[in-house]
């Protein structure tokens, strides 16, 4: 195998933009590296994404890891903007392939005129296609020259991103501060190492495509520092911020990391979090943990959240508020473990034995993580309910970039309170809202209060009279209805009148906005609506639905057997409008722009639906 | 062993700061009685067995006098996870099986609470048996009383895990044929660090036990045979010397350097456990094993005081202010 430099690149690039030395302003790059899991393209993936955010640009990220322990094909794909990134890109425009089944199975992703960089020393790729440009490293054979020959396979990933560092014109001295931070903690000779790598690739002579791009940076009108990081993360640093001090869970992919973080973090902010024995143990502590005052979440995925569904129902009947997080993968059963898909809205909403009316949230960016979870707190608190936030595996492993929340506005004590009850208090109140007494609550006529999963009194003792039976569950019912008058009013993206409304809600709502705006460039008449509300679902929708012809609800799940997705079939159920369509796909992988666009094309096409309005 | 571990219900289990100036202070309580701690009527049939219970649970608490708001009494389902309701005191009756999970929650989360759990074979050895293992090894500190009557009855009577080789139910007509669960085992195993074994036909050694086992920092179970006289009378006469049974009582072991106490029960050997577990039906009485673990409250709070420090006690907003600071 040759080490010598740039025997490979047949690149065609016409530097008509750079006669005078100055790069390009690229404003937007799909940036797609793939290997294998245990070559750290994550790390390389996450340090652009940082670096990103922390030049204001705006970043989005897509991941795919195996569920096998160490080793299989990985993909990390980072999507940089000058303006405001909505998802992750339907095409690369620059693909790194570590391997040969890498190249093999990736090439088609790159957009015609794209580059692919590859590790020569393990790629061949097929250089009669001219539809891409090729840039070829030996990236593994320099790298150990680099770092002193030991160390086989690591530091590959370091090389890479010296290369990328000098390829998309980055700051060199911001990549290095990032590095030295996210190794400070380890031995010098680790920092060493991946200095060595990493000046090496960025040493590396590409060639003619080192100045083709350069981002703009743009400053962010609300003044306030971006930070970076996973849906996962966020909505973690949510839970925290929004007074989450107790919570169970059992690990299962993709829902762990919320776990591993809180068990970690929760002890600084004097919390707690339990790793139980099974996930009916999990939801169980969790119950216990808020009956004793301490507002708990739990969660889970797919297969968990099935599996703590009895113990939900014993929530909404004790009207315990709890806190359920069901990262959502492909399923059903084992599944999909590491895939996107949006099929749990059923079982969100429903799963569970008898009457159990519950609320269901779900974030549509990894933002929107972070500040969803706070208002699952306060609903859940106010309404003595358990709430389920419904991300998935899309959400909770991409990183993006957005401004930091004002904690002083965002952080809440919410440490119960024990203040004695009066006289003739009653936990379960037919004429109010139940909010339970702990215990350590002293109770000022004696008489103590029972939380129980048998229907009850107003005291919470059993009773089987069926008036008490039909008020009660009216009452479980009517306070979760209540909650949909309290919901903010709707927004849509896109103007209130039009041919096609895309509904999504979850993950998909960053491609739908993109569909949105690239059907409007082509003259389509389309507009976006998302539902973070799911159940209830907010008040007024009708009217917004009114403004259109067609209603299309996007969604990653199946159209099942009545021919509609899960939130479609929701919505179908309560406003029975025919208008309502179905955009589904099951295939684990997120939405692209121009598979909503094509999905529409029925709609959008002036001679179906034009005339009615006419 | 772990001498400079806090005793039960020490200082050093700290929770959150409880403002206690609204609630009367213990001094000017009067104390409280059986009177004032039971609830609803039970139940239970005339002549159950888990009467017994109660009556001891009201005499332990009348006894031991925690501040009443502070007693949680926590049950499944089952019969005998009736209980709360006949108790006036903080409660909560959960589901079937799940009753040690949620019970855990409620220690883990409020070290300054009483908890005492209670529940039948079908709860502990069945739906729940997982539960039991784990807050029994984790050393979860809590009290749990397993009212075992060889049978399902609040179901009207099919097979129980405890239920013996030939018992006659709805589920196993023919007579039971699945090999039963021997609790002590069990419960030995599974690293509890207080087990003991009573029955309701002898409630001043029942009562004993009670307030060991409430007293106990750690995991406490008392495995109590209590007669289902609907479904299952008669099951524990062998153990009832009113009903010519022999009610076998463990002697342990009082290290006076005698000769006969090299034959008297050393409770801290779990071998020696096992070995009373080993006999036959009735078997033995008292306390079988007790040891002294860290229990998960303390490791869990001492986990927390640690990071506390660590953080020189930040405030929520300056530690997140930290944490986004990093994520720039």
């Amino acid at each position: 195998m040759s080490s010598e430099p740039n025997q490979n690149i047949n690149s065609t690039i016409t530097p008509s933009n750079n006669t005078n030395g100055v790069p390009p302003k690229i404003h937007d790059a799909v940036i797609r590296l793939a290997g294998n899991s245990q070559d750290g393209i994550q790390a390389v993936g996450a340090i652009l994404a940082r670096l990103a955010g922390r030049s204001d640009q705006d970043v989005m990220t897509y991941m795919t890891i195996p569920s096998t322990i160490s080793g299989g094909p990985s993909i990390f794909q980072v999507r940089i903007g000058s303006g405001e990134v909505m998802s992750s890109g339907d095409e690369a425009d620059f693909l790194v392939a570590f391997y040969q089944h890498s190249y093999e199975e990736h090439i088609s992703s790159l957009k015609k005129g794209g580059i692919l960089l590859y590790d020569s020393d393990h790629v061949t790729p097929n250089l009669d296609d001219r539809n891409y440009k090729y840039v070829g490293i030996p990236i593994s054979g320099l790298t150990v020259e680099a770092i002193g020959g030991t160390a086989r396979d690591k530091g590959k990933n370091m090389f890479l991103l010296g290369s990328l560092t000098k390829i998309f014109n980055l700051d060199l001295v911001k990549v290095e501060r990032l590095l030295n931070e996210k190794f400070k903690s380890k031995d010098e000779s680790i920092i060493n190492t991946v200095m060595s790598a990493f000046h090496a690739g960025h040493g590396y002579d590409t060639g003619n495509i080192i100045g083709l791009y350069q981002f703009e940076s743009v400053k962010r009108a609300d003044g306030r520092a971006q930070v970076t990081m996973t849906g996962n993360e966020a909505l973690s640093l949510g839970a925290i911020a929004g007074g989450i001090r107790f919570g169970s869970a059992y690990p299962i992919t993709p829902w762990s990391d919320i776990m591993e973080y809180l068990r970690r973090e929760l002890p600084k902010y004097g919390g707690l979090f339990i790793q139980a024995e099974d996930e009916l143990g999990a939801i169980s502590m969790a119950i216990g943990g808020s009956y004793a005052g301490k507002l708990a979440l739990t969660g889970s995925s797919g297969p968990g959240i099935s599996l703590k569904c009895e113990a939900i129902s014993y929530a909404v009947m004790a009207e315990i508020p709890l806190i359920i997080v069901d990262v959502q993968r492909g399923g059903p059963s084992t599944g999909l473990p590491t895939n996107a898909e949006q099929s749990d809205l059923y079982i969100a909403c429903f799963g569970g034995h008898g009457d159990a009316p519950r609320v269901v949230l779900a974030p549509n960016s990894v933002e929107d993580c972070f500040y969803l979870t706070i208002e699952a707190i306060n609903i859940a608190r106010e309404y003595s309910t358990p709430v389920i936030i419904l991300s998935d595996q899309a959400i909770a492993t991409r990183i993006e970039a957005f401004a930091e929340p004002d904690l002083q506005k965002y952080v809440q004590d919410i440490t119960p309170d024990f203040k004695p009850k009066p006289v003739g208090w009653k936990p379960y109140t037919l004429d109010g809202l139940t909010h339970h007494a702990p215990p350590g609550t002293f109770m000022s006529d004696g008489r103590y209060p029972l939380v129980t999963g048998l229907e009850h009194d107003e005291y919470g003792h059993p009773t089987g009279k069926p008036v008490l039976h039909k008020l009660m569950t009216e009452k479980r019912r009517e306070k979760i209805k209540k909650i949909a008058e309290k919901l903010p009013p709707s927004t849509l993206y896109g103007p209130n009148e039009g041919n096609v409304l895309l509904v999504s809600w979850g993950s998909s709502w960053g491609p739908v906005c993109e569909a949105v705006d690239k059907g409007r460039a082509s003259g389509k008449s389309v507009s976006a609506l998302n539902i973070r509300y799911v159940n209830p679902l907010p008040n007024g929708l009708d009217n917004i639905f009114a403004g259109f012809n067609a209603v299309c609800v996007v969604e990653l799940n199946d159209q099942g057997l009545y021919g509609y997705g899960q939130l479609a079939s929701l919505l179908r159920m309560k406003y029975c409008d025919p208008k309502i369509k179905s955009i589904t796909k099951a295939d684990g992988l997120t939405f692209k722009v121009s598979e909503i666009l094509d999905a529409i094309k029925e709609y959008t096409g002036t001679e179906t639906l034009d005339p009615v309005k006419a | 062993m772990n001498a400079t571990l806090p005793t039960p219900n020490s200082t050093q289990i700290k929770s959150e700061p409880v403002d206690l100036t609204e609630r009367p202070s213990l001094e000017n309580r009067s104390k409280y009685t059986k009177k004032d701690l039971t609830a609803d009527h039970p139940t239970w049939c005339p002549g159950c067995g888990d009467f017994g219970v109660l009556a001891l649970y009201y005499k332990l608490l009348e006894k031991k006098q925690y501040p009443v708001e502070n007693i949680t009494t926590i049950a499944g389902i089952g019969c005998s996870s009736r209980f709360p309701y006949f108790v006036n005191g903080h409660g909560a009756h959960f589901i079937h099986g799940r009753a040690v999970a949620f019970a855990t929650g409620v220690s883990l989360s409020r070290p300054d609470l009483h908890v005492f759990t209670f529940g039948g074979d079908g709860d502990a050895f069945s739906i729940g048996g997982n539960h039991l293992e784990h807050a029994a090894r984790r050393n979860v500190n809590m009290t749990y009383v397993i009212m075992d009557n060889n049978v399902y009855g609040l179901t009207k009577k099919q097979t129980s895990p405890t239920s013996p080789i030939g018992f006659k139910s709805k589920t196993d007509p023919w007579g039971a044929f699945d090999y039963p669960i021997n609790p002590m085992k069990k419960l030995i195993s599974s690293g509890a660090t207080f087990i003991a074994r009573g029955t309701t036909t002898n409630a001043a050694h029942l009562s004993k036990l009670f307030e060991r086992a409430a007293d106990h920092n750690g995991f406490s179970v008392i495995h109590v045979l209590s007669e289902c006289v609907e479904f299952f009378a008669g099951a524990f006469d062998s153990a009832n010397p009113r009903k010519g049974g022999i009610f076998r009582e463990i002697e342990e072991k009082k290290n006076d350097g005698t000769p006969e106490d090299n034959k008297r029960h050393d409770v801290s050997n779990e071998l020696a456990a096992y070995k009373l577990a080993q006999d036959d039906f009735p078997g033995w009485f008292g306390v079988f094993h007790e040891i002294n673990r860290p229990t998960k409250n303390q490791q869990e709070w001492k986990v927390i005081e640690n990071a506390r420090a660590k953080s020189n006690n930040a405030s929520a907003i300056e530690l997140l202010q930290q944490t986004f600071d990093r994520l720039k």
